[in-house]
């Protein structure tokens, strides 16, 4: 079992990405209670908007320099992306019963996933993802693989960035004001449609940080990556409570151990031996969100203050 | 001179239901004016389409010599219009002070912002002493307090409010008829709403008895208090 601390950070890892992309699922839930489907593929043209800045950049740039670039890049993309998708698809939706929002999130998604196979060039297969120089870093008797090391910078960097401001500033007030009572909001002079544009250009941008994470973290990326990460997202948002932006955190980390717990010791269980290699974390993954849907509809973040008076 | 509100022939319908069939009524600055009626009276589809939360079918609203037809809702507010909604609308996941402070939303003035939340306190001291507090664990009353201290933390030139007294206890219907009185006494302009007309055209300078989307009877609010069909119809005399 000494292994034990090297599998949570693994968790803690991989749960951080899954949790910076649950925030755009939140984020946008808790404001006009839209399941953004097509918020998966958002981050997966962020992946490709960042391997466009290094492959534009000249050959030999250092990944220091080229990484803050490609994060740029990655955000620009699906930000431009997540903002064009509310404007043309989503707004003049609003008033439209929920399914067909939701219908038109799944097709943009797939409208996405085939844009990106036909036109990015050789992205009809994975397309290499550079990589940061330097060996795995040893801390203890924990190794943290290079990859990795983005992640462990970024995920805490942008959470600080998302609650100061969402608690701290003007708009981050407006923000949760339309969250709990859009009417009201207007009535105090925020404008809820910018409010809207908003919340899907933020959660854009962080599931592009996700994006390069990824793509440091796999070595690769394709124009599918989307659809399983996106739901695992999805499930950690869902997991910490759909609308709450810090249970999307919570949730995510606490699916990224779980699954990796999971896949590391189910296998020592008597009789379970069958169900412990990595092809099973999904079904681990997605077991757990059954449980939490069972037992915890909520989330485990799941607001009790009474809603109305 | 011309009032601080002016609505002519404002028509207000969902769908193909008209809710407000072509009313008019004027509020000039200082007064407070009453609109009283039963339930589906359409007072609140007016206030609400004063607010530019609904759109009119026809007719004018001009508040302060301009027309307030083509302004979005969020924009209605820095003119000087502040509603507190029916119903009251709290946000309640909020701090009673935060609650203030989106009532202030597009001032940029924060030494006056503070000193207004202080106003606020010392109108309503049990928020001062609650500010931490999430808003949506307040009593009806007290959220009623919050809204109208809300409303006022942006200034208004006219404040509308829609039945401040729904749901309270008879002591706190008191004391909030009683704060709309001081704040008529510093000569601030309200737009009320209220089932409790006694309460209400005591208060008025004006007032209108709305029915099935018209206005039926209009006078001051002493007149309509001793009005015979008003005294029947909304104050429970036979």
């Amino acid at each position: 079992m000494n292994e034990l601390p090297q599998q949570l950070v693994n968790g803690l890892l991989l749960g951080s990405m899954y949790g910076l992309v649950a925030i755009g699922y939140t984020m946008v839930y808790g404001i006009v209670q839209l399941i953004n489907f097509a918020h998966g593929e958002i981050f997966m043209t962020g992946a490709f908007g960042a391997l466009t800045v290094w492959l534009w950049l000249p050959g030999g740039t250092s990944m220091w320099l080229a990484l803050p670039l490609m994060i740029v890049g990655a955000i620009i993309v699906a930000v431009a992306i997540a903002v064009g998708a509310e404007r043309f698809a989503y707004r003049p939706l609003r008033t439209a019963p929920r399914l067909a929002p939701l219908i038109t999130a799944i097709g943009l998604s797939l409208a996405l996933q085939q844009a990106v196979w036909a036109w990015y060039p050789e992205a009809k297969s994975a397309r290499t993802f550079p990589q940061i120089p330097g060996g795995p870093f040893e801390i203890g008797n924990v190794t943290i693989q290079t990859g990795d090391i983005f992640l462990v910078l970024a995920a805490p960097i942008s959470m600080a960035i998302l609650a100061y401001f969402v608690m701290k500033t003007r708009t981050g007030r407006g923000m949760q004001a339309t969250a709990q009572d859009p009417d009201t909001a207007k009535l105090m002079g925020v404008n809820t449609d910018r409010i809207i544009v908003i919340a899907f250009a933020l959660g854009a941008a962080f599931a592009a940080v996700g994006a390069v994470a990824y793509g440091l973290k796999y070595g690769e990326i394709n124009f599918r990556m989307g659809f399983i990460l996106g739901l695992k997202a999805f499930t950690a948002a869902v997991l910490g409570g759909i609308g709450n932006i810090y249970g999307a955190m919570i949730g995510g980390v606490v699916l990224g151990v779980a699954e990796t717990l999971a896949t590391a010791y189910i296998a020592d269980i008597p009789g379970m031996d069958k169900f412990g290699s990595q092809s099973w974390a999904d079904v681990w993954a997605f077991v757990l969100l059954i449980l939490v849907l069972l037992f915890r509809p909520q989330g485990l973040l799941g607001e009790r203050v009474a809603d109305r008076a | 001179m011309t009032a601080l509100l002016e609505v002519e022939d404002l028509r207000v319908a969902y769908g193909k239901i008209e809710a407000v069939k072509g009313i008019s009524f004027k509020v000039e600055a200082g007064q407070v004016v009453t609109l009283i009626g039963t339930n589906g009276a359409g007072k609140t589809t007016t206030l609400r389409t004063l607010s530019g939360l609904l759109k009119p079918v026809g007719g004018q609203i001009r508040f302060n010599g301009k027309s307030l037809k083509k302004i979005p809702p969020h924009q209605v507010v820095s003119l000087g219009l502040a509603h507190s909604p029916e119903g009251r609308h709290i946000f309640p996941r909020m701090s009673i002070e935060d609650n203030l402070r989106l009532g202030a939303f597009l001032r940029n003035d924060k030494p006056g912002i503070e000193k207004d939340i202080q106003r606020a306190y010392d109108l309503f001291p049990i928020l001062g002493e609650r500010r931490k507090q999430a808003a949506g664990t307040l009593s009806g009353g007290e959220q009623q307090m919050l809204a109208m201290g809300r409303a006022l933390m942006s200034q208004p030139k006219l404040l509308m409010l829609d039945e401040p007294s729904m749901g309270l206890s008879p002591i706190m219907m008191q004391k909030i008829m009683a704060t709309i009185a001081e704040l008529k006494s510093t000569g601030m302009t309200i737009l009320l709403i209220e089932q409790n007309a006694q309460a209400a055209l005591s208060l008025a300078d004006q007032g209108h008895v709305m029915e099935v989307g018209n206005i039926v009877l209009s006078g001051t609010g002493q007149d309509l208090l001793h009005d015979e069909s008003v005294r029947k119809a909304y104050l429970g005399e036979d």
